[in-house]
């Protein structure tokens, strides 16, 4: 165990090595893996901020489930109320166009009532007449009592 | 193999020494395995053939082993790491990108659990010296007489595959640490600052001499126990690695023996390579954030 020069040939190669390490190997390395890091990081707050959103999103889907719901609702009870209506105005209308015809129909009938009672007056006024002329053919000038007559027919 | 020695001794002695390349002086007598004595006539650049010519190189002088084990590795680790870098991406990791990254993490967790400033050195400071220790001492694992055997093979008198057993070694990267802490203390706190940290506690002000020895100790221990922490545990445990295979030189009984305990060693061992990787580690970093801080 003697000292000898290897010593300082030691030490020039550790300053070597040392410098070459720091020069181009250290760096690369820590650099690889702080860029790793900052990838790894950033796809955790990438991933973090997708979940949120999709929340929002959601949230935002029920939202509009909910006023589409209600909107729907809506429009079905409105639908329902005006049927409801249209429904009770046909009935309005169908029962004033029965009455309407059912109206119409009685004054055809007293109308041609009236008629026939008209003509059955007439047909019996005429057989009235008729009856009493051939009781008085023989005893009554017919044109002397043509007033007479008349006033009869007109009391028939 | 160990029956290829003289003795047990010498069996050892041979695992524990390096490669040595350095310059012999003039007039120096080498003596060789015959005991034939060549007197060199003027001083030789050349390769140790023992102990004793690796001490009389003196400072100037290189452990080949160490320094080809070590930048190999230390090349291994930057390659691998390269090219995971190179290829990084910020999607799905995969493979070596993988492996590496977990690695990354860790290492960066422990510097964001013990460093409490801003300096873009010592992450990078903190995985160079994790790995390029634990693959030092993870050469350790790999069993003792492999890789001599086939030096020997191709010629070469010795190898030592740990690098971390070689004190060189570990007190050339202790006390690399030892001075980036000296820089960023005089940087952070100014060289007034961190003097008064030095001479101006624990103790009252007048008497700075105490506080300057306390603390001044304080600072010299903290690359010498870095360096010798490392150190002793890894060449304690390529000891026993090497007592270990000294049994495989004994009869079939103490062989098999010595294979079971090798496993058990290696074992414990691959608990030993990592803690000590992680210590090292940790211990810069605590050092270099001490440096950074007002009052520690």
């Amino acid at each position: 165990m003697n000292f000898n020069a290897t010593l300082i040939g030691q030490s020039i190669t550790f300053i070597f090595f040392v410098w070459f390490c720091m020069k181009f190997v250290w760096p690369p390395i820590m650099n690889a893996l702080e860029t790793r890091k900052k990838q790894i990081a950033d796809g955790l707050a990438a991933a973090d901020r997708g979940k949120h959103e999709l929340e929002l999103a959601a949230k935002k889907a029920g939202d509009n489930l909910r006023d589409a719901k209600a909107q729907a609702a809506e429009v079905i009870a409105q639908a329902e109320k005006r049927a409801a209506q249209i429904v009770e105005e046909a009935k309005q209308a169908a029962k004033q166009e029965g009455e309407r015809q059912l109206a119409a129909a009685q004054a055809s009938i007293d109308q041609e009532a009236n008629r026939a009672r008209e003509s059955l007056r007439e047909q019996v006024a005429a057989l009235a007449v008729a009856g009493a002329e051939k009781i008085l053919r023989r005893e009554v000038n017919a044109q002397t009592h043509a007033d007479l007559l008349a006033q009869l027919k007109a009391e028939l | 193999m160990a029956s290829e020695y003289a003795s047990s001794g010498e069996y050892i002695k041979h695992h524990l020494q390096n490669l040595t390349y350095g310059q012999l002086p003039a007039g120096y007598e080498r003596h060789d395995h015959h005991g034939n004595v060549e007197v060199l006539q003027q001083a030789t650049w050349t390769v140790a053939h023992n102990a004793e010519e690796a001490k009389a190189m003196g400072f100037w002088a290189i452990n080949l082993d160490s320094m080809a084990f070590s930048i190999g590795l230390g090349l291994l680790f930057l390659f691998f790491f390269r090219l995971a870098a190179k290829r990084a991406t910020a999607g799905i990791p995969a493979g070596l990108q993988n492996f590496v990254e977990w690695i990354v993490e860790f290492i960066d967790g422990a510097v964001k659990g013990s460093f409490s400033h801003r300096n873009p050195l010592v992450a990078p400071l903190a995985l160079t010296v994790f790995l390029w220790v634990f693959l030092m001492n993870f050469m350790d694992l790999l069993p003792v007489d492999w890789l001599p055997y086939v030096a020997s093979m191709a010629g070469v008198p010795f190898l030592k595959v740990v690098p971390s057993t070689d004190p060189n070694v570990t007190f050339g990267l202790s006390l690399s640490v030892f001075f980036l802490v000296l820089y960023y203390s005089v940087k952070m706190k100014g060289p007034g600052g961190f003097f008064a940290e030095l001479a101006f506690q624990p103790f009252p002000k007048f008497l700075f001499p105490v506080n300057l020895l306390l603390e001044g100790v304080g600072l010299i221990a903290k690359p010498i126990s870095l360096a010798l922490r490392l150190f002793g545990n890894m060449y304690a445990g390529e000891m026993i690695f090497i007592l270990i295979a000294l049994m495989f030189g004994g009869n079939f009984v103490l062989g098999l023996f010595g294979g079971a305990l090798q496993w058990a060693w290696a074992v414990f061992h691959i608990l030993i390579i990592t803690l000590q990787a992680f210590i090292f580690m940790t211990l810069t970093i605590v050092y270099l954030d001490m440096a950074h801080s007002e009052h520690h």
